[in-house]
């Protein structure tokens, strides 16, 4: 055990933290589209010092450095402390690109992997499906090869950002007689084309955080396929695992936590503060202990990733105890607040714009998407304590 | 930056793990719950061997001068075999007096302690919490009165005591007017001692850093070393839990292929987990007498209660009716993490101090 840093590391941590201090005024965040131009400047911007798209070749559009899994941690504990705009995180950034540059071919990769990190070209993702949920290669959305084209039929589900999305990458199934992971294949194709409709999904928020997607003989050139045909399953699989490292980052829950100690202080009721409640100060106790666990596993699998070696169980926990322990956290909060926790939208004496509530059910989404809390616990109980899997209860056909 | 074991911190950990799976099975665990006690000096003389006595105490007084995060997994081995083996008061004591004692008492006991000549008992309750009836009066180098709960009092030469304020004192456990008797608790595993202190006379630690720092760190300490106990007797109670779990069958195929019962499982993996980063980072904070150490340590204490209650039920559930039985031995896991978690303050105790200690209490 060592927590201190080297000389080196120290120096890069000044360096990125004074870097923010100086330049975080030119784009103040916050609400502002995607494509806001200051948004895409302050995007350049970092990807020109290194503090986005870091370790991304430069011929790519990244900004060419060796991976060092601590100085990309100390970016973004900078990036907390300053609270200087984070760099553009979305689905192409974090899955498409990784994708891509594992098993996309060179004209791929030169199309598409500069403009995603940019923030000039934004992706959906369209993985489930009505009938393809935890069981995800059960996915029926077909395309069948005519001509040079793929012809697409289907329905996608739980597409975030589908409606500003100028591109999506897209599970179809393009063999339906093989076995229901073999027939799968992944596509890349612009929202514009003729037969694709967008309609929006009204969520428990009130937002329509996500979209339905359907086709109707979309059409496709073949070679906007990544990997092989049948190999989707295999493709879409490398960036789950990005996906599931986005998830449950305990940063974040730091951050709420000093939140609510704020709220807490300012809240009262009969002119008692809420901090001065017993019974919610051990509630508050009782989560920080398991905020300070999450980070101190966080430097342990950071550790692990340091030398090459799989954190193993440290590992496998973060999305379920993460995603669970934050929404507890946004569960404290409403309780501190009370009955003024339930105001919601744009309201007299609303608490810290409404924001617990929203990510109290927020979170919820969290916790079932990416892979359930159900899922994750298979994951952990057979990837991690060797238990064996469910037996299957009948022949493996799609549609059964 | 390193967040890991050391390969020594790790060789440590198998040594000690695999000189208990010798002398601290579940016979001799069994033998000494039933009153045995040799079963418990012949742990002792093992972990004596390895020089695991005063693991803190520095080289000039002849001990290893290793750290708090040390004795914390050598306790987790303790934990993880529910053995009586000791080290816990004779650790705490180690760090009570480098840090408060004069220089004559540190050659004094130091050197002893290191050696295994003596060994302490501790007993900190006047300090951390003294329930009715179990008060202790000082009145200049004399003690007067009746503490509970002391630590692995019943084999020690010495007993480190605490007043009210966090004084500490050293009394001989053979000094006149003193008598400790066994306390009968669910936790058959260790012993708990009454003290009935009638006129006994005192050594007082002389050092001016005497007062709350040094209590507050050696209790700290000493939470720490009950979470890394609980930490290794959870770990224990899980990997028996998932062999079971794979071996047993119902309806045809071993439960652990059940849905219900690996949730269980994995829902045990996933609290225990990160308990053990936070138990690692309370010991490390703590020797490097970093801000947070004693923080820290609260934090650990009252989460591995929380934690170790859960999968003690847990894994016991996982069990089916075995786990209920008295055959299988899987209830000294149970009482055990059950006792860690009231000793040297509960959850609800420990982290009202943690809300103290980060200024959320108008003193």
């Amino acid at each position: 055990m060592d927590l201190q840093l080297s000389p080196a590391h120290e120096e890069f941590r000044d360096t990125v933290t004074n870097f923010l201090i100086e330049h975080k005024a030119e784009w103040p965040g916050g609400g502002a589209g995607m494509r806001d131009t200051r948004r895409l400047q302050w995007q350049k911007k970092l990807i020109e010092n290194g503090y986005a798209a870091r370790t991304i070749a430069k011929e790519y559009g990244g900004y060419g450095a060796e991976p060092d899994i601590l100085k990309s941690r100390l970016i973004a504990e900078a990036f907390a402390k300053t609270g200087a705009p984070p760099p553009t995180a979305n689905q192409g950034i974090s899955m498409l690109v990784p994708t891509l540059l594992e098993n996309g071919t060179e004209k791929q990769k030169q199309d598409w992997v500069a403009k995603t990190l940019r923030g000039e070209v934004i992706w959906c993702q369209g993985y489930s499906e009505p009938g393809a949920g935890s069981d995800l290669a059960n996915l029926r959305t077909s395309a069948v090869l005519d001509g040079d084209e793929y012809v697409i039929n289907g329905q996608k589900i739980w597409t975030s950002t589908a409606k500003e999305a100028d591109m999506i990458f897209c599970l179809v199934r393009t063999d339906p007689d093989a076995p229901k992971h073999g027939g799968i294949s992944y596509l890349i194709f612009s929202m514009d084309i003729p037969g694709i409709e967008v309609r929006p999904l009204v969520d428990m928020t009130g937002a329509a955080n996500f979209n339905e997607v359907f086709f109707t003989d979309v059409r496709v050139p073949k070679d906007q396929i990544v990997g092989e045909p049948g190999q989707g399953w295999r493709v879409a699989n490398s960036t789950l695992k990005h996906e599931r490292g986005m998830l449950g980052n305990p940063n974040a829950a730091k951050a709420r936590l000093i939140s609510i100690i704020e709220l807490m202080k300012a809240e009262t009721i009969d002119s008692e503060r809420l901090i001065d409640s017993a019974v919610f100060r051990d509630r508050l106790i009782k989560l920080q202990a398991e905020v300070y666990a999450m980070q101190a596993n966080g430097m342990r699998v950071t550790t692990a990733s340091l030398k090459g070696e799989s954190a193993g169980m440290a590992g496998l926990i973060i999305k379920l105890q993460g995603c669970e322990l934050n929404h507890q956290l946004a569960g404290l909060a409403n309780d501190v607040m009370g009955e003024l926790g339930l105001l919601f939208g744009n309201t007299p004496r609303i608490r810290d714009r409404g924001s617990w509530q929203w990510r109290f059910m927020y979170d919820l989404g969290l916790i079932i998407g990416g892979g359930t809390a159900q899922i994750q616990k298979n994951i952990i109980s057979e990837r991690g304590l060797g238990m064996p899997r469910e037996p299957k209860p009948g022949p493996n056909r799609v549609g059964v | 930056m390193e967040f890991a074991l050391t390969e020594e911190q790790q060789m440590l950990q198998q040594t000690t793990g695999s000189i208990l799976a010798d002398l601290s099975p579940l016979d001799a665990v069994r033998k000494y719950a039933e009153g045995d006690s040799s079963a418990s000096s012949e742990i002792d003389n093992g972990l004596l061997e390895l020089g695991i006595s005063g693991l803190t105490i520095p080289e000039t007084y002849g001990g290893p001068g290793l750290g708090i995060m040390e004795a914390a997994l050598v306790q987790e081995c303790l934990g993880n075999a529910v053995s009586p083996g000791v080290i816990l008061g004779s650790t705490l004591a180690a760090i009570a007096i480098e840090a408060a004692g004069s220089d004559v008492q540190k050659s004094e006991y130091l050197p002893k302690i290191a050696s295994g000549k003596i060994h302490f008992g501790v007993a900190f309750n006047e300090y951390i919490g003294a329930r009715d009836n179990t008060r202790l009066n000082f009145d200049g180098s004399m003690v007067n009165g009746t503490t509970i709960f002391a630590l692995e009092a019943e084999q020690a030469s010495h007993l480190l005591l605490s007043d009210a304020e966090g004084r500490l004192h050293v009394i001989h456990a053979d000094a006149a007017g003193l008598t400790i008797s066994k306390m009968k608790t669910i936790d058959r595993t260790r012993c708990y001692s009454e003290v009935v202190l009638d006129n006994v006379v005192l050594d007082p630690l002389s050092a001016e850093t005497q007062g709350e720092k040094t209590i507050d760190k050696t209790v700290a300490a000493g939470r720490v070393m009950l979470a890394a106990d609980t930490l290794g007797a959870a770990q224990y109670m899980i990997d028996a839990a998932v062999g079971y779990a794979k071996e047993r069958e119902q309806f045809g195929r071993v439960i652990g292929s059940f849905q219900a019962v690996k949730h269980m499982c994995a829902e045990m993996a996933a609290k225990l987990e990160p308990s053990r980063a936070l138990v690692w980072h309370a010991a490390y904070a703590l020797q490097s007498d970093d801000d947070e150490g004693v923080l820290l340590a609260c934090l650990a204490k009252s989460h591995l209660a929380e934690v170790g209650t859960f999968i003690a039920r847990t894994a016991t559930e996982v069990h089916g009716g075995m786990g209920f039985t008295d055959l299988l031995g899987l209830h000294f896991w149970f009482k055990r993490i059950g006792a860690n978690r009231q000793l040297l303050g509960g959850p609800e105790k420990v982290r009202n101090e943690a809300a103290h200690l980060q200024g959320l209490i108008d003193a």
